[in-house]
């Protein structure tokens, strides 16, 4: 879709000078000018992103590369840190706690990102399509969960979940259904439920942005071919949405690889949460409870590496970035 | 327009009506639960009111216990997230543009490396970015929430899809030959278009700072910088010395989804405004 074209086409072709072979006709009049007036846009964003983003991240790999030595007699004279290489690293791979917490996110996502990124789509098309009313109450309804704190939002699951106390259980075993919540087998999945409860909202007012982006033209035209709701969600919405479908995986990637909050909230309730269920509980229970910061270090880099290679090995999966259709 | 058939409006209005029912409902239990005490939170049936409805008082216990903590962190988190929004809105808006419209030299890896901080957890940098700051003198104070909530790299990904789509090139060439210089083209055409994607990332981050939990945990030890989240966490600690700290948790949550509520249904006409309602196809 070239929209540039068809919007103006009454302007001159601009002189095409040192732009990419793959994106011709861009304007590059003043090439300086334009330089000059992005490095100021640009500047308050990037010195902020290097303090907050950059320097904390250099200062983690620094931190995991290195162990606290102690001098003088029984180890009171003093701390400074000793370069060890990789041996952080080596230690918390050989760890299976960490590793299993490793493997159960995995898990979590592979069936928890599918099922919460089809129901965000399917609510954006219902919302979004002609024949929904109601359209502002439900967008809200929708989406009111994700200005539920994880924590609070946790404590509220968490009492719908506890036998006794909860409305929910109550009303199962009233029908002759015996559920828990909380058992070995289960809690993974209550916890899917609360990640899918408090994100399934946010990630469809994503997909909303995105559907009205495209120009509504392209939907009068299908309606006069005679396309129905189903072919032009299918055919036309669906494949324009992509890259915010991706934006939204990638999300959910780097999110579960990071859950934290609701199985520390939930943890006194269900016995099946350890200090290590997940990789950022045993990263975090190594810095404070272990007090060994060095070894959380080299797993929070181990963290960040793994949400890097998944999102970009799942970018390069979904072709590009798809930002530029143009 | 012509209305869809009757059975596509049945369908859809059935489906819209489950899911709001999966939404709505621990959010209408927190209401009810916000109606009872401790007691009645364990005695009696969780969807529906207790004998002794009771919200008012137990909201003004919320508000004045221990000298009235959680205002304090209410302001708190209410500092936190609307600075930090205001200011991390206006710099994804700058960049976002800046990366949209112009094309210069190393453009692509700028917006590579943005990418990737997307992509880096946020829980990986918060314990790094503690010890920097400590170094720095700025951890426990306000500036140890603020300077890292005014930072988001998907806001510049939301405005550079955004701005690339909603703002013509033709509009910016017009403005540039009428003779007006980049900032005032920025300020003045760049900004108004992309209101929509502002008010999408105001929100989002408005959000993100208000819920966020494990950076001011970090940071903070002084509770009375405390935002309302942490707050509440450190009251739930001491519940099961002071049963009840349960209902005032309950009460602090509720009180604590309010302004939300609020902001997202004041905010509802943005969502309305299309973003492809550009000046230019008139």
């Amino acid at each position: 879709m070239t929209r540039d074209t068809l919007d103006h086409p009454g302007l001159p072709p601009a002189p095409a000078h040192h732009t990419t072979p793959t994106r011709p006709h861009r304007p590059t009049r003043r090439p300086t000018r334009h330089t000059r007036a992005a490095v100021a846009l640009l500047l308050p964003f990037l010195t902020l992103f290097a303090l907050c983003f950059l320097a904390p991240l250099g200062y983690a790999v620094h931190e995991s590369l290195h162990r606290t030595a102690r001098t003088g007699p029984l180890g009171l004279g003093g701390e400074h840190d000793v370069f060890t290489g990789l041996t952080n690293y080596t230690h918390a791979l050989a760890d299976d706690r960490f590793l299993t917490g490793f493997g159960r996110v995995l898990l979590f996502g592979a069936v928890q990102i599918p099922l919460m990124i089809a129901l965000a789509t399917t609510l954006a098309l219902l919302l979004e399509s002609a024949s929904a009313r109601g359209v502002p109450f439900f967008r809200t309804a929708f989406f009111l969960p994700y200005g539920v704190p994880g924590v609070i939002a946790s404590i509220l699951w968490g009492f719908l979940y506890v036998p006794g106390i909860s409305p929910l259980v109550t009303l199962a075993q009233t029908l002759g259904w015996n559920v828990d919540f909380l058992a070995r087998g289960t809690v993974l999945w209550s916890i899917a439920n609360i990640v899918t409860w408090q994100f399934t909202g946010y990630n469809m007012l994503v997909l909303i942005a995105q559907l009205k982006a495209v120009p509504s033209e392209l939907y009068e035209a299908a309606r006069i071919d005679g396309a129905n709701a189903w072919h032009t969600a299918r055919h036309i919405k669906l494949p324009l949405i992509r890259p915010a479908l991706t934006l939204t995986c990638v999300f959910s990637i780097i999110g579960t690889l990071q859950l934290f909050a609701e199985p520390m909230v939930l943890r006194p309730l269900a016995s099946a949460i350890d200090s290590g269920y997940t990789p950022n509980l045993h990263a975090y229970s190594e810095a404070f409870v272990g007090n060994n910061q060095h070894l959380a270090a080299a797993e929070a880099v181990l963290l960040a590496l793994a949400a890097c290679v998944l999102s970009f090995g799942f970018l390069r999966l979904a072709g590009g970035h798809g930002t530029d259709r143009r | 327009m012509t209305r869809p058939p009757a059975r596509y409006r049945i369908i859809t209005a059935t489906l819209l009506t489950i899911a709001a029912l999966y939404f709505l409902t621990p959010v209408y239990w927190l209401v009810i639960s916000t109606t009872k005490n401790t007691a009645d939170l364990f005695g009696t049936f969780g969807f529906w009111f207790s004998r002794h409805p009771h919200p008012i008082d137990h909201l003004t216990a919320v508000l004045t216990y221990d000298h009235g903590s959680y205002l304090r962190w209410f302001a708190n988190s209410l500092l936190y997230a609307g600075i930090g929004a205001t200011t991390a809105t206006l710099l994804s808006a700058a960049a976002g543009y800046a990366l949209a419209k112009y094309a210069f030299p190393g453009r692509e890896t700028v917006f590579n490396i943005v990418l990737a901080g997307v992509l880096i957890p946020g829980t990986a940098l918060a314990l790094p970015l503690y010890f920097l700051f400590s170094e720095m003198g700025l951890s426990n104070t306000y500036w140890a929430v603020l300077l890292p909530s005014a930072v988001s790299p998907f806001g510049v990904y939301l405005c550079r899809i955004y701005a690339a789509a909603a703002v013509p090139d033709s509009l910016l060439e017009a403005a540039r030959i009428d003779g007006a210089g980049e900032a005032r083209i920025f300020a003045g055409l760049g900004l108004r278009l992309m209101t929509p994607a502002l008010v999408t990332v105001f929100l989002f981050q408005f959000v993100h700072i208000w819920n966020n939990y494990f950076l001011p945990l970090v940071m903070l030890s002084d509770s009375g910088l405390y935002p309302i989240q942490l707050g509440l966490t450190s009251w739930t600690g001491y519940a099961d010395r002071r049963p009840e700290l349960y209902q005032y948790t309950v009460g602090g949550a509720f009180l604590s989804v309010v302004p939300l509520m609020i902001l997202m249904t004041v905010l509802q006409k943005y969502w309305r405004t299309g973003l492809t309602d550009g000046s230019v196809k008139a």
